[in-house]
């Protein structure tokens, strides 16, 4: 069984992190009820003794002690991590995996690339050895970011370009926060552009989440549980965005529900790799399966049930999309399956596809980019910082602009009769 | 016993050579090709099969079987390795039919020395080595094994790593191939030494994934080396046409070329035709992995026990894998037969070998003229040298009368087809190929295995 290792970056990157530790710790104490320390919580917990002081107290088999989180959490102002530490989840988290500062970054990309990446280069590394060094055959890491700020956006990027060269067997899946159309950071634009360039070239697959969606999603959801339309009730427990169970009380925060529903996009993605089924797919098959070209590794992400009606007609097994494929690649889908079902809920369902529909949110992007560029808006912010010069803009936009022309050229193709191509002729 | 070896051309002066040999009791033809140049291969020396068995008389007591060394591979062999030898020990538990109490206690033994070796305490344990690169399905598998009661696998017949191969044909073949190999050979050796009289290998793989697939090839490759008068037959799962792994066409083709150079006998197994026989005949709701795996079970269950062959009728066969290269069983006996069917359309699926086994009821009596039939076979074949039938008495599984027909023929033709042309679609627009550069499998590895299975399409095709 293999392991992974968390890396939340950012005030956004530690929240949803937070909602993630949280939902994983009911998942598998729901499975898990003798509280013998298995392969399944192995993958993203330690089992330590804490009576021992120093390194020594890792435990690999037997009864749980205490749980700590494969978590290395990094942020440049002490809020965020400050409060996770006091809250009803610090037990779980190892104080010698925290990188923090007091400043911030502003939310200036080039401030947490360059200035706190060069700052902190050397400490992280020594976090992510310290985390890989406790891991029995470490496969990926998990990093979580958002692309508009600075901290996430730049110091999340800088440490991708780290762990290839450290680890570079190990998988680097990114999960990126895009921001939304009203996002109110102004330079969310210039940050997102700049950490995608980053993105193309370090990781092998991001799954893009953008803002906007979430809120859909909590607004449909609400629309269903407040609506209260005859024959229909929603089980609490089952809501995606519920953390009732969980160890934090009932959220008031706003942004709760929407990380709540990222956590458990990837509760699910790693299900598979965690527990056992008839059908395994360990998160190397999902790089193989759906990243065709090195390039093209944007996965969109759908979930359901969103909330689980109490009666429910489970949908036969052999599912056949209606989508439109490539013309290469006419059956391109994977299944997998997995025999435990989430906390809540009797079955789900996570689809990821590679999809040219993330095209019009990089174009949309790309717009918004350009914009404040022409006019050289907030510009200065970026060059006075060491190491930044016009050409990471340009470099960056061309990035983004070679991108989304290979997805042009795929979308080209939709329409074109599929031909079969003239095959290999045998002298007989 | 004779052994005769003959070499027959075909009529129209094509590279590919047949041999047909004769080998006691099996009809072993094969097809042999060199894609490179035309060079006319000699055939092979014929694969001694038990023939090294002294022939102790006619008394079934003091006959010799020989064992099979069952080689588990992946998620998908491991688990149906288990339902295999779940179906062939349930069998031969079963009540004994129409059959004497001593021809039971015959075909008991015999199945037993073939698949299973003693223990102290009386619990057969099975001649297997699973091997798996991630460890999940292999403890799942030792597990319902245990929990049986009625047998196990060995302690020490297992090798496992922490992560699998990803899906990944290269990776399994190029990385954990030469890294394992050591140990791997060495659990087959110790498992193959326990036999007292060794038959061959049975490996079971799928084409679809990483792990049963490209390691699957190596070490079928390995064994070839190594153990070269030994027959190796490949179980293959042919994956459903959509749905189970996206590159599934690049592992099967590459799978299938590298089989081609190393194997003797390829069974294949489509999950598409087992899962309608799940739903059509045996009305399955919700089909699951495990009825589908149950179902292949039992047809591999009804070839491999025991059964006498035409020529000699009182011992079971020595060999068991005395069966024909590039097999697909396309029928199984799963509801009592009333008569032996013979398909009225003109156009039959030309054969190059049949093999009918008959179990149960009236099996003296049964009809099988139907398969002398010279319009099922290729010109320069006489049916009766391309026609076997094996019969036993003894029921199998509860079914009063079975019957299993192992055919090699143009079944193969379009499934073959259809996979290659959908990988060759593929390859044309390089999708994927950096996932196998990665791991050293080039692009002229790609094209070699194209080449090699356009021949057996077109060798198929001019039968």
């Amino acid at each position: 069984m293999t392991q992974s290792v968390v890396v939340q970056v950012g005030q956004c990157g530690n929240q949803i992190g937070c909602c993630f530790w949280d939902l994983a710790l009911r998942e598998h104490a729901a499975v898990n009820q003798k509280g013998i320390y298995d392969e399944a919580i192995s993958s993203f917990f330690r089992n330590v003794d804490t009576r021992v002081v120093g390194d020594g107290g890792s435990i690999s088999k037997g009864k749980i002690c205490s749980l700590k989180a494969r978590a290395v959490l990094i942020d440049m102002e002490e809020g965020v991590v400050n409060e996770i530490l006091q809250g009803p989840l610090r037990d779980v988290f190892d104080t010698k995996q925290l990188i923090t500062d007091i400043s911030g970054s502003g939310n200036n990309w080039a401030v947490g690339h360059k200035v706190f990446g060069s700052l902190y280069q050397d400490q992280i590394l020594e976090k992510f050895r310290k985390s890989a060094e406790h891991c029995d055959c470490l496969q990926c890491f998990f990093i979580i970011h958002s692309m508009g700020g600075g901290t996430g956006s730049g110091l999340g990027t800088f440490l991708l370009k780290v762990l290839e060269d450290e680890f570079p067997e190990v998988y680097r899946f990114v999960t990126s926060i895009y921001p939304s159309g009203e996002d109110d950071v102004i330079t969310s634009p210039y940050n997102s552009i700049l950490a995608m360039k980053e993105l193309n070239e370090h990781a092998d697959c991001v799954l893009p989440i953008d803002n906007q969606s979430l809120f859909d999603i909590i607004s449909k959801i609400d629309l269903m549980v407040n609506s209260g339309k005859l024959g229909t009730t929603v089980k609490p427990k089952s809501l995606v965005t519920s953390s009732s169970g969980a160890l934090k009380k009932r959220h008031k925060k706003p942004f709760d529900a929407m990380n709540n529903i990222v956590a458990n996009l990837l509760l699910n993605l790693t299900s598979s790799a965690r527990f056992e089924g008839s059908l395994n797919m360990d998160l190397n098959e999902i790089s193989m399966n759906l990243v065709p070209f090195p390039q093209l590794h944007y996965l969109v992400s759908s979930l359901t049930p969103l909330y689980t009606l109490t009666d429910v007609n489970i949908p036969p097994r052999r599912l056949k999309p209606s989508l439109q494929f490539v013309s290469w690649n006419q059956e391109g889908w994977k299944t997998s399956l997995c025999s435990v079902p989430p906390v809540g809920h009797s079955h789900s369902l996570l689809a990821l596809a590679n999809n040219t529909c993330v095209k019009p949110t990089f174009m949309e992007l790309k717009e918004r980019f350009m914009r404040l560029y022409k006019k050289k808006a907030h510009l200065h912010h970026y060059l006075q910082v060491e190491g930044m010069e016009e050409s990471c803009f340009t470099e960056a936009v061309s990035s983004l602009s070679a991108l989304i022309q290979e997805y042009d050229q795929l979308d080209a193709t939709k329409n074109m009769p599929v031909q079969d191509l003239p095959r290999l002729s045998i002298a007989m | 016993m004779r052994m005769v070896s003959r070499l027959v051309r075909s009529l129209n002066r094509t590279e590919a050579l047949v041999g047909v040999w004769r080998q006691g009791l099996a009809v072993l033809p094969r097809l042999v090709w060199n894609p490179w140049a035309q060079v006319i291969l000699p055939p092979r020396p014929p694969k001694v099969l038990g023939l090294q068995v002294v022939f102790r008389g006619n008394t079934p007591s003091l006959w010799l079987s020989m064992s099979i060394v069952t080689v588990q591979l992946g998620q998908c062999g491991n688990q149906i390795g288990f339902e295999v030898f779940d179906a062939l020990l349930s069998d031969s538990h079963s009540s004994q039919g129409l059959c004497s109490m001593r021809e039971n206690e015959a075909y008991q033994a015999s199945c037993k020395e073939r698949f299973f070796s003693e223990e102290e305490n009386g619990v057969p344990i099975a001649r297997a080595v699973l091997v798996d690169m991630e460890p999940k399905v292999i403890n799942q598998t030792l597990s319902k094994a245990a929990q049986s009661g009625q047998w196990k696998y060995g302690q020490h017949a297992c090798f496992c790593q922490k992560q699998g191969s990803g899906n990944n044909w290269a990776y399994g073949y190029s990385v954990h191939g030469p890294r394992h190999e050591e140990s791997i050979m060495n659990i087959i050796r110790k498992e193959v030494e326990k036999c007292d009289s060794f038959s061959g290998f049975f490996i079971i793989m799928s084409m679809a994934g990483g792990t049963g697939s490209g390691l699957g090839a190596f070490v079928t490759q390995n064994l070839e080396d190594q153990y070269s008068n030994s027959l190796k037959m490949n179980q293959i799962i042919w994956p459903y046409g959509t749905g189970e792994v996206i590159v599934q066409n690049y592992n099967s083709i590459l799978t299938l070329s590298h089989l081609y150079r190393s194997s003797d006998a390829l069974l294949l197994h489509e999950n598409d035709a087992i899962h309608k026989i799940c739903a059509k005949l045996m009305n399955i709701k919700q089909i699951s992995f495990s009825d589908i795996n149950q179902v292949l079970a039992h047809q591999l269950g009804s070839v491999f026990q025991p059964t006498y062959s035409a020529e000699s009728s009182f011992h079971y066969r020595r060999n068991p894998l005395g069966i024909d290269r590039h097999v697909r069983p396309p029928l199984s006996g799963l509801p009592p037969l009333s008569k032996m069917s013979l398909n009225k359309d003109l156009h039959f699926n030309t054969s190059i070998a049949n093999l009918v086994i008959l179990r149960g009821k009236d099996v003296q009596s049964a009809d099988v003229e139907g398969f002398k039939d010279p319009a099922l076979y290729t010109s320069w074949l006489k049916p009766v040298n391309a026609f076997n039938v094996w019969k036993t008495q003894r029921a199998f599984s509860k079914y009063e009368k079975s019957a299993v027909l192992v055919s090699n023929s143009q079944f193969l033709v379009k499934p073959l087809d259809m996979i290659v042309g959908k990988a060759w679609n593929m390859f044309a627009s390089k999708a994927y190929i950096h996932q196998y550069t990665k791991f050293g499998i080039e692009e002229e590895d790609f094209l070699d295995s194209f080449t090699s299975l356009e021949q057996v399409v077109a060798s198929y095709c001019n039968l």
